[in-house]
């Protein structure tokens, strides 16, 4: 979408990308979660990040926000290589970034406009009622600034959705992560939620990478497809790319739904008896 | 809570904890310190015992000062009080300093008997006119076994204290 | 045996420079952190306003059972007189920086090291990491600094309304006159008695607040335990080595300043 845009003076593949991640390495407590996991953000693009539930999805981005330390592996964002411990760099990164948790992780014991008005309040010089201003004005946009008062526990699990997002684009961010946006939700919120993001990532400007299990959505809305699986990425390319690939893990992650026909027909064929609901007892284990 | 409760409120138990400070620190932990200007004076006693940096000297009755600090005059082995009193007393240096017991058994303090002299004493001056401890055990001792009149000598009271006040 | 010995001691001395990092650091934080307004006065409306009543009614029964016990114990000897020596001097250096500490922390650290456990339990502190906010300067600063100058108060509090308990029993309900009582009670405590009291009490504010936010935030660190049982387990935690540090404290600064 925006790979054009490149500032002379970077080289390598860090400098086509905002977002470079290589060879990412994290086990927790023996067990291997990322296996040298690569990740390539274009500028401006939405990138979905695919795969199973447990494959290390979330892990693999909490190592790009920070909150997790890889063991292993370098991280890239506009053109610099990012430090592995505190330090400047990493203020100035995450400044830049924003981070969608997949629980929302709102403040629950401050009201809603205070969730949102918190990032700047405690990392600008802004002014109290500057800060009020932008941060009702991101609630407008989202539709809650009616809901200002109220706590996160008063809002149903859209609003509470929106108001994470909210509180991530109140700092102009411009990379955010989102950590399974759609996870619980129903196909027409998940919808919205897609429509949601490309909406404002049109509006305000920002590279998003989305972790997700939602195939079709993902295809619909995104620039770039990537899956992960067992810790490494099998795929990495655009949607289209994705559909035609022959690779046998985004075969059997695409085709899912087919497996699933092909099994049923097959598990139904082998019992007739389940159709029979007047024989109840053949089923249970003697 | 709205937040201006929440702040009254806590503006609230602030002023009342610096007052209970300002309550502890300055009535009762000083009810008897000194105020203004002050000065030290030293006496020097036979037996100084019970005496202690903090213990209060008295002119009938009236809180004048504390005492600072109490050592051992290396040279005769008598025991140097430094007071700290009040700077507008006009004391004559033959005033008589006496260890005093407020109770039976309770803390010592010092009494000053104002003398008669036209000499005043001044910042770092000593006090010579002195009253030791009075040694309740030997007193008690003497009342026990009757022997007030026969041992006097032997029993030996403090050299400054006089005779007249220890004997019944 | 000897194994789980040593693992146990490396174990604990490592937690203990890890408390003492953490604690150093949160201070550090606070120096010329914006914005900590807001945060100071909820401190001070949990630690001091949440815990006034427990303390004022625990120093109160422990001034009139001072004044009842030191007054029967003193009448054997004749001298009632030191009543007020005995209650003044027991509540300053003693009772009252130690029992209001310990009130402190049932009402308010528990409170604390639960809230921030949660906190870590719902990636809250991990929000607040990746917005760039230092969540040691935003959730333990603020607090650590209110434990300094609340504490004291407390422990001044407990003293002044112990003071009135000792008071009530020596001299309302028991027959001592309450003019000897009070003289007493000033011509005994000196500066250096309340001196050793705020030394206390402010030792024992920054030592109970650190370990009770320490325990919060290492709520997801509680081995084999995950979700609200760690949280509970650090609460616990908190509360029984608050308890544990007051009294150990207490007896080295006293060995210390006597």
């Amino acid at each position: 979408m925006s790979d054009q845009v490149n500032t002379p003076g970077r080289t390598g593949a860090c400098a086509e990308a905002l977002l470079v991640a290589r060879g990412l390495r994290k086990a927790f407590s023996g067990k291997t979660v990322l296996d040298g996991a690569d990740l390539v953000v274009p500028r401006g693009a939405l990138v979905c990040v695919l795969g199973k539930s447990g494959t290390g999805k979330s892990v693999l981005l909490k190592c790009v926000a920070g909150v997790l330390r890889p063991d292993a592996g370098e991280i890239c964002f506009d053109g610099r290589t990012l430090p592995a411990g505190e330090g400047p760099e990493r203020a100035a990164f995450r400044r830049r970034c924003s981070y969608l948790f997949q629980s929302n992780a709102l403040f629950d014991s401050l009201s809603t406009l205070e969730n949102v008005m918190l990032p700047l309040e405690q990392t600008t010089t802004m002014r109290r009622r500057e800060i009020t201003e932008r941060a009702r004005a991101v609630l407008r946009v989202l539709e809650l600034d009616e809901f200002r008062e109220r706590f996160p526990s008063q809002l149903s699990g859209g609003m509470q959705k929106r108001l994470a997002l909210a509180r991530a684009l109140v700092t102009r961010p411009e990379l955010v992560l989102f950590d399974e946006p759609t996870a619980g939700l129903d196909p027409l919120r998940r919808n919205a939620v897609f429509s949601m993001i490309t909406r404002y990532q049109v509006e305000l400007g920002f590279t998003a990478v989305v972790v997700t299990h939602d195939l079709e959505e993902a295809l619909v809305a995104a620039d770039r497809v990537a899956l992960l699986d067992e810790g490494c990425m099998r795929f990495a390319g655009t949607p289209a790319e994705f559909r035609a690939s022959a690779d046998a893990s985004v075969r059997a992650f695409r085709d899912s739904v087919e497996d699933l026909r092909a099994d049923v027909a097959a598990n139904r064929a082998h019992q007739p008896s389940r159709r029979a609901p007047h024989e109840p007892l053949e089923i249970l284990p003697k | 809570m709205n937040s201006r409760k929440l702040e009254t409120v806590v503006g609230a138990f602030v002023l009342l904890g610096l007052i209970a400070f300002a309550t502890l620190a300055l009535k009762i932990g000083a009810g008897s310190f000194v105020g203004g200007d002050t000065m030290v004076v030293h006496a020097r006693f036979a037996n100084a015992a019970g005496v202690n940096p903090g213990s209060q000297v008295v002119i009938s009755g009236v809180t004048v000062g504390r005492v600072d600090a109490v050592r051992l005059n290396p040279a005769d082995f008598s025991a140097v009080v430094d007071m700290r009193l009040r700077k507008d007393l006009k004391l004559s240096t033959d005033s008589m300093v006496s260890v005093k017991t407020s109770g039976l058994i309770g803390d010592k303090f010092l009494a000053i008997r104002p003398g008669a002299d036209d000499e005043l004493i001044a910042a770092g001056d000593t006090f010579t006119e002195t009253e030791s401890t009075v040694d309740i055990e030997s007193l008690i001792s003497r009342f026990a076994f009757g022997s007030v009149q026969k041992s006097d000598e032997t029993a030996a009271p403090a050299p400054t204290s006089s005779p007249a006040k220890t004997s019944p | 045996m000897l194994q789980t010995l040593g693992h146990r001691t490396l174990g604990a001395v490592a937690e203990l420079g890890d408390f003492a990092l953490f604690t150093s650091r949160s201070f550090s934080a606070a120096v010329g952190a914006p914005r900590l307004g807001r945060r100071i006065v909820r401190a001070v409306y949990e630690q001091g306003v949440r815990c006034l009543p427990v303390v004022l009614i625990v120093g109160a029964f422990t001034g009139l059972v001072l004044g009842l016990q030191g007054y029967y114990v003193l009448a054997r000897f004749g001298s009632e007189g030191l009543l007020g020596t005995l209650v003044s001097l027991t509540l300053t250096r003693e009772l009252a920086p130690v029992l209001a500490a310990l009130m402190v922390v049932g009402q308010a650290g528990s409170a604390i090291a639960a809230e921030i456990g949660i906190q870590r339990n719902s990636e809250q502190i991990d929000a607040l990491e990746t917005m760039g906010v230092d969540p040691r300067r935003y959730l333990v600063s603020p607090r650590l600094l209110v434990a300094v100058v609340v504490y004291p108060m407390h422990a001044a509090f407990f003293t002044l309304i112990g003071l009135v308990g000792g008071y009530l029993s020596g001299s309302v309900l028991l027959s001592l006159e309450g003019g000897i009582y009070w003289s007493s009670v000033m011509r005994a405590v000196g500066p250096e008695d309340v001196r050793e009291c705020f030394i206390k009490a402010v030792v024992f504010g920054i030592v109970t607040m650190a370990i009770c936010c320490h325990n919060g935030f290492n709520a997801h660190r509680r081995p084999g335990l995950t979700g609200a049982r760690a949280v509970s387990a650090s609460t616990t935690r908190a509360v029984v080595l608050s308890s544990i540090a007051v009294l150990a404290t207490d007896y080295l600064i006293t060995s210390a300043l006597v």
